[in-house]
């Protein structure tokens, strides 16, 4: 048998199982999504169809146009609230903590949330933050408020912190890699050349870990912006996102088409997010050198 | 005069300053934000009070007896088991040979192939759950646990792809030569020099596979039919209304996952460790 | 001698279009140690990886006894190689490591067991077959390596660079331990180095290459003495390259450079300026305007330098030609009684025709831009 013929077979040996599973389960159905957001509704279901009439409906529709604006808005807030959150972290263990086992077991703190069960630390904001909550409860027994408030819970406030509380570990970790890999050198070099400290975070730390910075910020973005479940269960009436309208479609409203435009715009947008901070982590490192 | 002042400079501990203390105080009020809620969770699920506020009421194992003896519950939670255990195997049976052709072979579209593979980790779970609910009642399969199974599959097995295919790029090729060298074909080789070589990033990517599928709401949301895993239970219970119950299956929950993680952890950290010193310095 | 393997035409292109190996055909005796010897990047692991089947050549051919396995993969080939670095299995301990191919081949367990213990026993390691590769010092998981390579009684022996993992002082040891084991088992031995002395130590033949094609192939000594190229006189050992000029003086041949005239061999029938090729240990130092007799030339240089190197000196020579004439000299109890000349000294020399030799001054020089260039 010839070398090359060995090696086909062997592929082909190792990659036919593959290929069919990702084909069928993965790349058809992603598939069926974009052929059905050009589909037409029709009662009770959908016909084949090619036309845009789904995404005009998006856009033109304020309803939906509100919702999309809204993810976005959401998705930022809770980016750049899981930003202030974990800088400041990722800082002090990068550079503040000397022992090398106190730093691991305080990152692995950090991160360990994550794992923890996603429902339930959503959950667990309803509980402190509602009407009956830990948060009134608190205050009326230390006096503040005689009666339960309702401001908490069910607004977009409530949503914003809850998402960030979720997604803190996404943001803290590239952020901590991207300070650890900065040389200690530089920083004493900018130092040794007379730059004050905020100088030489300004000029040299803050740059340094921007790829960090943005792909924390591309993670918390597409993570935000595709959750359904947090905007239930604490956002209130006036919380609707994409991911949630979505939902109704495929759920109760029936009407997939317009689902699946939706759902094809979420993708545009998590994917384009993606490659912009790819391309700007890329110009970022040209400028390094 | 000159030693002495050098001396001191050694020896002399760096004054703690306003800014580092600020930072420090800073980065334990973020700790307390990410662990406040879980402390919270358990608190409760040992309290009596049937309401989570304060103050505390007295200790009770209450809820969890009830928890335990909610038979709802329990199928819920031997669903999520079957669930995340059949997840797995589809993961390991598929996400290996990805991992392996990944790393050793080229073929056209590879990149096209190895964005499509991460896909389901990098998009909204939604996305990928409802684009196989469209799939899946196109071709007229109806909704069960074995469409849930083979979502978690699908969305979990970039895991297993990732963390395996980035213990073969560490990987010595030259030990699979040297095997080959000795006689054996490729699928002994595989079994007796590859596979012990890859096996802790499989057990930690399983552990982690699993704890995910064990949490998994935008798939299943989606492809779930009558039988209701353990999160879509919790989801179905708390919309409804607050139950100290939840507290308790959320404790045991948050216990068994963390020491899961941190198993997968260890794992994937004592591989690299043994894995370096057997490679002389070059 | 009969032949074991033959390679025919081997050509071996690799991805952007690099001549790896450049029709390179060669035969390996039965029972020799070759040395494949060049520097990085002259296609010599390459050869010896197509040999072992890690690679498939492009175009021609490999033939063990006879037998084509030019497309044979790596287990089915009767050849075992000992790999750079030793790629020991790091999950397996000595003992399996070095059983691992009789497990493969089916061998029971007792008699593995057996020949694991005399294989442990061969490389001097008997009670250390439990340990893993880590808990072994890198000269004990070499022997390992060669354990596990010998344990299946190849037809041939591979050898990618063994020593480089080694220490100076542990490579000394091993070379000649190396040696031994091959006279021992019998079996054909082909090594590849970058190391001359390492190749000039161990082999029975040395075959030098060059970008992708053999430069020489011969006995260390033969290459040593009578190298045929520029290329392969620089490589082995230290040398002499000296632009001169060469001229008929009466019935003899000269070389001139500087102040310096030596004869050349009668039948040389070389003229214009050509690159004189001296050993450094070939020059003798002679009493002041004594003739040497013998037919040897006789020059006198000023002592620009000196160099010690423990047992030798390294004497630079300025004789005025474009660099100065290298000799090296044996620091014994004769030069003692002489008397070592000083910086500045004036000193004779004399250099016998049979060790001058004439290269091609474009060949060295485009060889001198190459060396600068790696």
């Amino acid at each position: 048998m010839k070398p090359r013929t060995r090696r086909l077979l062997n592929f082909w040996s190792l990659f036919t199982g593959p290929a069919l599973w990702w084909g069928t389960v993965l790349l058809v159905p992603y598939l069926m999504m974009l052929a059905i957001s050009f589909y037409t509704r029709q009662f009770p279901f959908h016909v084949p169809d090619f036309q845009f009439g789904n995404y005009v409906t998006l856009i033109a529709d304020s309803q939906y146009f509100t919702v999309l604006l809204r993810s976005l808005w959401i998705a930022l807030a809770v980016s750049v609230t899981t930003f202030c959150l974990s800088y400041p972290l990722a800082y002090f263990l990068a550079f503040k903590v000397r022992s090398n086992r106190l730093r691991l077991f305080l990152y692995t703190a950090a991160i360990v949330p994550l794992w923890v069960s996603y429902l339930l630390r959503a959950y667990t904001w309803k509980t402190i933050l509602g009407s009956e909550g830990i948060l009134n409860s608190f205050l009326m027994w230390i006096g503040i408020i005689s009666e339960p408030s309702t401001i908490f819970l069910y607004n977009q406030g409530a949503m914003v912190v809850t998402m960030a509380y979720i997604f803190t570990p996404f943001m803290v970790m590239p952020i901590y890699a991207s300070l650890e890999k900065i040389p200690r050198s530089l920083i004493e070099a900018s130092k040794d050349l007379g730059a004050p400290r905020f100088t030489t975070f300004r000029k040299i730390t803050l740059p340094l870990s921007m790829p960090g910075v943005l792909a924390g910020f591309t993670f918390t973005f597409g993570l935000s912006i595709g959750d359904f479940i947090s905007p239930i269960l604490v956002g209130g009436p006036y919380s609707n996102m994409i991911a949630n309208v979505v939902a109704t479609q495929f759920g109760m409203a029936m009407n997939w088409p317009l689902g699946s435009a939706l759902g094809v715009v979420l993708l545009v947008i998590v994917l384009g997010i993606i490659t912009a901070s790819d391309k700007l982590e890329r110009i970022g490192r040209i400028n390094l050198g | 005069m000159a030693t002495v002042t050098l001396h001191d400079a050694g020896t002399r501990k760096k004054p703690i300053d306003a800014g580092t203390t600020g930072l420090g105080v800073a980065a334990l009020c973020v700790l307390a934000f990410l662990y406040t809620p879980i402390a919270t969770l358990i608190v409760f699920s040992f309290n009596s009070n049937s309401i989570t506020r304060l103050p505390l009421e007295d200790f009770t194992f209450d809820w969890y007896t009830r928890a335990l003896g909610n038979p709802d519950l329990m199928t819920a939670v031997w669903n999520s088991v079957f669930v995340g255990v059949s997840a797995v195997m589809i993961c390991l049976a598929i996400g290996i040979p990805t991992a392996l052709a990944l790393d050793r072979h080229d073929f056209p579209g590879k990149t096209v192939f190895r964005r499509l593979v991460i896909l389901p980790i990098t998009l909204p779970g939604l996305i990928t759950g409802v684009s196989m609910l469209t799939f899946f009642r196109s071709v007229g399969v109806d909704l069960s646990i074995w469409t849930v199974i083979i979502g978690h599959g699908t969305a979990l097995t970039a895991i297993v792809v990732t963390n395996v295919f980035a213990r073969l790029q560490r990987f010595d090729r030259r030990i699979e030569e040297a095997s080959a060298d000795l006689g054996a074909r490729p699928w002994q080789t595989f079994r007796h020099v590859t596979l012990p070589n890859i096996r802790s990033a499989i057990i930690g990517s399983s552990l982690i596979s699993f704890t995910l599928s064990f949490d998994e709401i935008p798939v299943t949301f989606f492809l779930t039919g009558r039988d209701n895993t353990l999160p879509m239970y919790i989801w179905s219970v708390i919309r409804r209304g607050i139950t100290p119950e939840i507290n308790a299956v959320g404790t045991i929950i948050v216990i068994v996952s963390i020491t899961l993680i941190l198993i997968s952890v260890f794992m994937m950290h004592r591989e690299n460790d043994r894995a370096g010193p057997v490679r002389p310095a070059r | 001698m009969t032949s074991i393997l033959e390679l025919h035409h081997l050509s071996k292109i690799f991805r952007g279009g690099v001549v790896a190996v450049d029709d390179l055909s060669l035969d390996i005796r039965e029972g020799e140690f070759l040395t494949m010897l060049g520097p990085s990047g002259c296609g010599k692991t390459t050869t010896l990886r197509m040999i072992g089947g890690f690679e498939y050549p492009d175009a021609g051919s490999v033939m063990l006894d006879g037998r084509d396995i030019t497309n044979d993969p790596p287990y089915s080939r009767p050849v075992n190689m000992m790999f750079q670095d030793f790629a020991l299995f790091p999950h397996m301990t000595a003992e399996e490591n070095i059983g691992y191919g009789l497990k493969i081949a089916g061998v029971g367990k007792t008699p593995t067991a057996e020949r694991v213990r005399a294989m442990l026993d061969m490389i001097e390691l008997p009670g250390m077959g439990a340990r893993f590769p880590s808990e072994l010092s890198v000269g004990q998981q070499q022997r390992v390596a060669l354990a596990r390579a010998l344990v299946n009684n190849p037809r041939i022996l591979l050898l990618d660079e063994p020593m480089s993992a080694l220490d100076a002082k542990l490579k000394e040891s091993m070379q000649v331990e190396l040696r031994h084991i091959h006279d021992r088992v019998g079996i054909t031995f082909v090594m590849v180095t970058h190391d001359q002395t390492e190749a000039m130590i161990m082999s029975d033949r040395i075959m030098v290459m060059h970008a992708g094609r053999i430069e020489q192939i011969g006995t260390p000594t033969d290459l040593y003495d009578h190298p045929r190229t520029a290329y392969v006189a620089e490589f082995l050992g230290a040398s002499n390259m000296i632009p001169a000029t060469i001229r008929r003086d009466g019935g003899d041949v000269v070389a001139c450079a500087g102040s310096m005239t030596v004869r050349l061999d009668r039948n040389t029938g070389d003229s214009g300026t050509r690159s004189l090729f001296m050993r450094p240990e070939k020059i003798r130092l002679v009493p002041r305007e004594s003739e040497a007799g013998d037919g040897s030339s006789t020059f006198s240089g000023t002592v620009k330098e000196l160099f010690f190197s423990g047992n030798m000196v390294r004497i630079d020579l300025d004789v005025g030609a474009e660099r100065p004439v290298i000799v090296h000299r044996q620091l014994d109890t004769e030069l003692a009684a002489a008397g070592l000349p000083g910086v500045g000294d004036i000193v004779t020399c004399a250099v016998n025709p049979e060790a001058l030799k004439l290269f091609d001054t474009a060949e060295v020089a485009a060889m001198k831009a190459e060396e600068a260039a790696a």
